[in-house]
């Protein structure tokens, strides 16, 4: 048997593999607040998490990049829209980077995926936009927190929106993934008349996006309303078609997270006249005047000369989150019950203003109904019409057992 | 039964089935006469669209964005060949896997690089932008103009390739390739034509999709799977059995979503059936697919004199 | 006119079917190194405070092993598929499935992967190996869909979310997976297995057959070798072997969706075979490591990473023949 030992190549890996640990860890033991960001950068999608990022950095500015006196420290992950990947992600920040906060998340999926890896190293978790039911009902934890909302609250608005204007009949589209499933159970549960039909459509880095069939079944149907739930490009493209069908005098359209400050730039630009006028439930809108919106709400303008969405607000409001969490432990992030119960006052200032938490750590918050218009400047934004649920808490809270 | 909502689903199903179409005849066609994979087809669909919302948006005319983002494609359509592909027909298929899946990142992130990640809107002359009335049927203008449109390149291609001196060097390379080289023609010139062609053709279908969708980074990549499966149902190299495979797959997609839902309410709980409807409808074109491949190996219209 | 018959053979394949017991040549001399110290990895990776490394050795060493079964049909059968990324989804579903009945015995989750994955490949390969060239990539590739949309449909099992794995397979008495390093060496101990397993069935006369009928079929078939069969059974045994990498992966990341089936799995495991070499043992393996290590790099660089990517694609293609395993085979070399 010829043995040449040459270990040459695997020195090389090695080195390599070494070098790029001590890169990636040189600042483990600098003293910071280390937060993990898990958003979604590239695919279609890669917008949403965009605005979020421009959230993040003006909340950094506004809190001088320090919290406690501490330099803050932010690492974003791209989770490509896939589960798997921010699962992956989640397990790199926690491991690799030893962030002390884990936030982040758009979709419900990635978000239930990535959830083990972050609570279970003992870690912050914080939503910053996804709410499913699980996270608020059985899988509720301690170190779980959210800064937006349980997907089944906007839609229960929205449901009783739907019963104050006495619609008899409804149609419901949504995508068929965690999110959609929960925003139509919410419509469902508060919505008093007959769901005339329903359609599931696919979902993923390869939704569907043209809605023809689904389209001409709503308005076969004969309902006097039609529910949709169409976040990020799926949104614009489906009011395309909805108003392009000529649906908007005989199937009014009733919408959540559909329309946002994304869409409707792009909507405007394709003079989609039928967007104007249209509307929606949410937790909050630009023109909400609390102080810590109109400080959010100038600052965005200013630094990136557009309207920011509610997935801006909401990441904006997860870095105050923390803010109020370090503060209230005196800078000493390790000390984790200090933290959570300096976040559970949520004793900041929000963009939604006032609010509190709930056992299951999602927010007890206003619904309002919104209304797509012109400001004053010529572009197209939400204007709140009316309150429609006041101090609000998602139906799971009794499920969860903190 | 409700027979206007079925002839309006026929309809969009025939509007998906033609743009399946102006994707796979490309395909088809530089399958059939260069032997070469080109998973990268669908960037050009890509391409196309992001051409044609940029120039629109610019020039204020969608006919203007059109053409010039004609040309624009066909350009590099015939670039990506005389670069990459023409080094790699001699290649084995794996070979065309391969770099053509590279492309498709390339393609997809450089589009990402100079266009940014929201996606664009290509908006409609007023004109376009209504509806069509025919008794109780109403179906967007615009859904119509996507008929037509695809329509007349069908039947443009159909004269190009039964009766033009291309055409036939075209018939000649897909059913037999040593044929037309022994026969001296210039044979890097007929291939750069046939997938610059393909490349326009599948452009053309991305910028008539974008008024209706947008166009978005990686667009082409799942439509492209779909039109391989209609260029394998139709018979590789055929450009009549991809516009019945096209035609055929677009209905059965679209009529799948429209009445699977209630056919699966018949034997299982509502709620399943809803969500179980959108993912067997996309599964039977794969059913289709593997079911015609048994019974006829090489597709429905397989070229006459493949060797 | 098919892939087979178009394509000239490709020199190297004498080699590794000439090959016997006895000689080790230089590159696989560095291949046993590797893999050696890939078995000293757990405690260097502890000693130096690094569990995130394991981590990514460990998703390494399971798509090593898938590459490594996809191998069998592609680098040495010819069979291009585009559907293997099916097997890894069947095998994670075989311990997501379970556990979700909070069934976690291990034996049961393999039992099932083995039998399952088994089934699916005789089915599909009854089927698809009646092809040739690109009908056959495209209808392992249908195959998968149609798994991908199974499972996109069953609300039951999550759907398009997928589904978490609350606790990984238990082996009771042997080992508990819990333990990252644990379930590392397991996974290091299937690919030891899984490796020699290839280089045995190759060595036999079964891989002749499989081998000589990439090239030349008809010639095989003259022989009196029933190429079909043959390459069915090569086709189930890639299946099942992957099917296993499935189970460790579903315990890997604790968590599977349809996701894991999409069609550009199945492309990224071809990919890895080349950047590793088509037709060596330790190529997929090393390609596999190579992979992902450029994907979690050039990841963390930019988001354009993509780019870079596919033009090292491109690039392997044109200027790469052999891959990696060309390249090591030419620095220390001797094949004969």
């Amino acid at each position: 048997m010829k043995t040449k030992p040459k270990p040459k190549p695997m020195g090389t890996i090695g080195t390599a593999l070494a070098c790029a640990g001590l890169l990636l860890c040189s600042n483990a033991y600098t003293d910071s607040v280390k937060i993990g960001f898990v958003t979604t950068l590239t695919t279609p999608a890669g917008v949403i998490g965009k605005d979020m990022q421009d959230a993040v950095n003006l909340a950094v500015d506004h809190l001088g990049a320090k919290m406690a006196g501490k330099d803050i420290e932010i690492f974003f992950e791209d989770d490509g829209f896939k589960p798997e990947i921010g699962k992956q992600k989640t397990d790199k920040l926690v491991k690799q980077d030893d962030v002390d906060f884990v936030t982040g998340f758009i979709w419900s999926h990635v978000l239930l995926a990535s959830r083990k890896s972050a609570l279970d190293a003992g870690k912050f978790l914080i939503s910053a936009n996804a709410g499913p039911s699980k996270l608020a009902g059985k899988l509720c934890h301690e170190n779980f927190f959210s800064t937006s909302w349980q997907n089944d609250q906007t839609p229960m608005a929205m449901g009783e929106v739907l019963n104050q204007q006495n619609v008899k009949s409804l149609y419901v589209m949504a995508p068929n993934y965690a999110a959609g499933k929960n925003m139509v159970a919410g419509v469902e549960r508060t919505f008093k008349g007959e769901i005339a039909g329903k359609d599931l459509t696919k979902w993923g880095k390869d939704a569907q996006l043209d809605f023809s069939a689904e389209l001409a079944k709503a308005k076969a149907s004969g309902a006097e309303g039609l529910f949709v739930f169409y976040p990020g490009k799926a949104g614009g493209a489906f009011m395309k078609q909805y108003q392009q069908a000529g649906l908007v005098e005989s199937l009014p359209l009733y919408t959540v997270f559909t329309v946002d400050s994304i869409a409707l730039p792009k909507l405007q630009g394709a003079n989609m006249e039928g967007v104007l006028g249209s509307r929606n439930t949410m937790f909050w809108s630009p023109d909400l005047d609390t102080p810590g919106n109109r400080k959010f709400v100038s600052g965005f303008r200013e630094k990136y000369g557009k309207y920011p969405s509610f997935y801006a607000a909401q990441a904006y409001d997860s870095i105050m989150l923390i803010n109020s969490g370090v503060e209230g432990a005196g800078g000493n992030v390790d000390d984790m019950d200090a933290v959570r119960s300096a976040m559970k006052q949520a004793n900041f200032d929000s963009v939604r203003g006032k609010y509190t938490y709930g056992n299951n750590h999602f927010p007890i918050q206003n619904f309002y109904l919104r209304e797509v218009v012109e400001d004053a400047d010529g572009n197209w934004t939400s204007k709140i019409v009316s309150t429609v649920l006041e101090n609000h808490q998602d139906p799971y809270a009794a499920e969860c057992k903190l | 039964m409700n027979w206007d909502l079925l002839i309006i689903q026929c309809l969009n199903g025939l509007q998906l089935g033609l743009l399946l179409f102006l994707l796979a005849a490309g395909l088809t066609l530089i399958f059939g006469i260069m032997d070469f994979i080109n998973l990268s087809h669908g960037s050009f669909y890509m391409i196309g669209a992001y051409f044609c919302a940029s120039i629109t948006n610019l020039t204020g005319s969608l006919i203007l964005g059109v053409v010039i983002s004609l040309i624009g494609v066909l350009i590099v359509g015939a670039l990506v060949e005389a670069l990459l592909a023409r080094r790699l027909y001699r290649n084995d298929h794996l070979d065309h896997v391969l770099v053509t899946l590279g492309l498709i990142l390339c393609f997809d992130t450089a589009v990402h690089f100079f266009w940014g990640a929201e996606g664009m809107t290509i908006p409609l002359p007023p004109a376009l932008d209504g509806q069509v009335n025919m008794g109780d049927i109403v179906i967007p203008t615009y859904r119509f103009v996507i008929i037509i449109a695809g329509l007349l390149v069908a039947g443009g291609l159909y004269l190009l390739v039964n009766k033009t001196h291309l055409g036939m060097l075209i018939r000649a390379g897909a059913s037999n390739r040593v044929m037309v080289t022994a026969l001296g023609i210039n044979i890097d010139r007929l291939y750069m034509i046939v997938f610059a062609i393909g490349a326009a053709m599948a452009g053309f279908a991305g910028m008539l999709i974008a008024p209706i969708t947008e166009a978005s980074v990686g667009m082409g990549n799942e439509i492209i799977i779909i039109a391989f499966v209609v260029v394998i149902v139709g018979g590789i190299g055929s450009v009549k059995g991809a516009f019945y495979g096209a035609l055929l797959i677009g209905l059965i997609d679209t009529l799948g979503r429209s009445y699977l839902d209630d056919f699966l309410k018949l034997s299982m709980p509502a709620n399943y059936a809803e969500t179980a409807a959108p993912a067997l409808s996309a599964m039977m074109v794969y059913i289709l697919m593997a079911a015609i491949l048994a019974f006829r190996p090489r597709g429905l219209f397989p070229p006459a004199t493949k060797s | 006119m098919t892939g087979s018959q178009t394509n000239p053979p490709q020199e190297p394949d004498r080699d590794t079917q000439g090959k016997s017991w006895g000689k080790v040549s230089g590159s696989t001399t560095v291949y046993l190194g590797i893999i050696v110290l890939l078995g000293f990895a757990p405690p260097f990776l502890s000693l130096i405070n690094e569990p995130f490394y394991l981590d990514l050795l460990s998703r390494m060493l399971i798509l090593g092993i898938a590459a490594l079964s996809l191998n069998l049909i592609l680098g040495y059968g010819g069979m291009i598929s585009m559907g293997h990324a099916a097997y890894l989804g069947i095998g994670a579903y075989c311990v997501g499935i379970p556990a979700y009945y909070e069934i976690y015995n291990g034996f049961v989750h393999l039992a099932l992967a083995i039998v399952l994955s088994g089934i699916f490949a005789f089915l599909s390969g009854i089927i698809s190996l009646r092809t040739k060239g690109v009908y056959f990539i495209m209808i392992t590739l249908a195959f998968t869909q149609m798994l991908y949309f199974t499972f996109v449909s069953l609300e039951e099992y999550g759907g398009d979310d997928g589904l978490v794995i609350e606790l990984r397979s238990e082996f009771p008495g042997l080992f508990d997976t819990e333990n990252n390093t644990n379930l590392y060496y397991c996974i290091y101990l299937t690919l030891l297995g899984s490796l020699l397993l290839v280089h045995r069935l190759i060595q036999a006369p079964f891989g002749r057959v499989i081998i000589g009928s990439k090239h030349n079929e008809e010639r095989m078939r003259s022989l009196g070798y029933n190429t079909y069969r043959y390459r069915l059974v090569c086709y189930v045994i890639s299946g099942i072997l992957c099917g296993i990498a499935g189970v460790f992966l579903g315990n890997f990341t604790s968590f599977i969706s349809p996701e894991m089936m999409d069609w550009t799995h199945s492309g990224e495991l071809i990919f890895m075979i080349v950047i590793g070499g088509v037709n060596s043992l330790f190529g997929p393996l090393i390609g596999s490591m190579l992979f992902i290590f450029f994907e979690e790099w050039l990841s963390g660089i930019t988001v354009y990473w993509h780019f870079i990517f596919g033009l090292m694609l491109i690039a392997l293609v044109l200027f790469g023949k052999g891959g990696i395993n060309g390249l090591i085979t030419a620095l220390f070399g001797e094949r004969r």
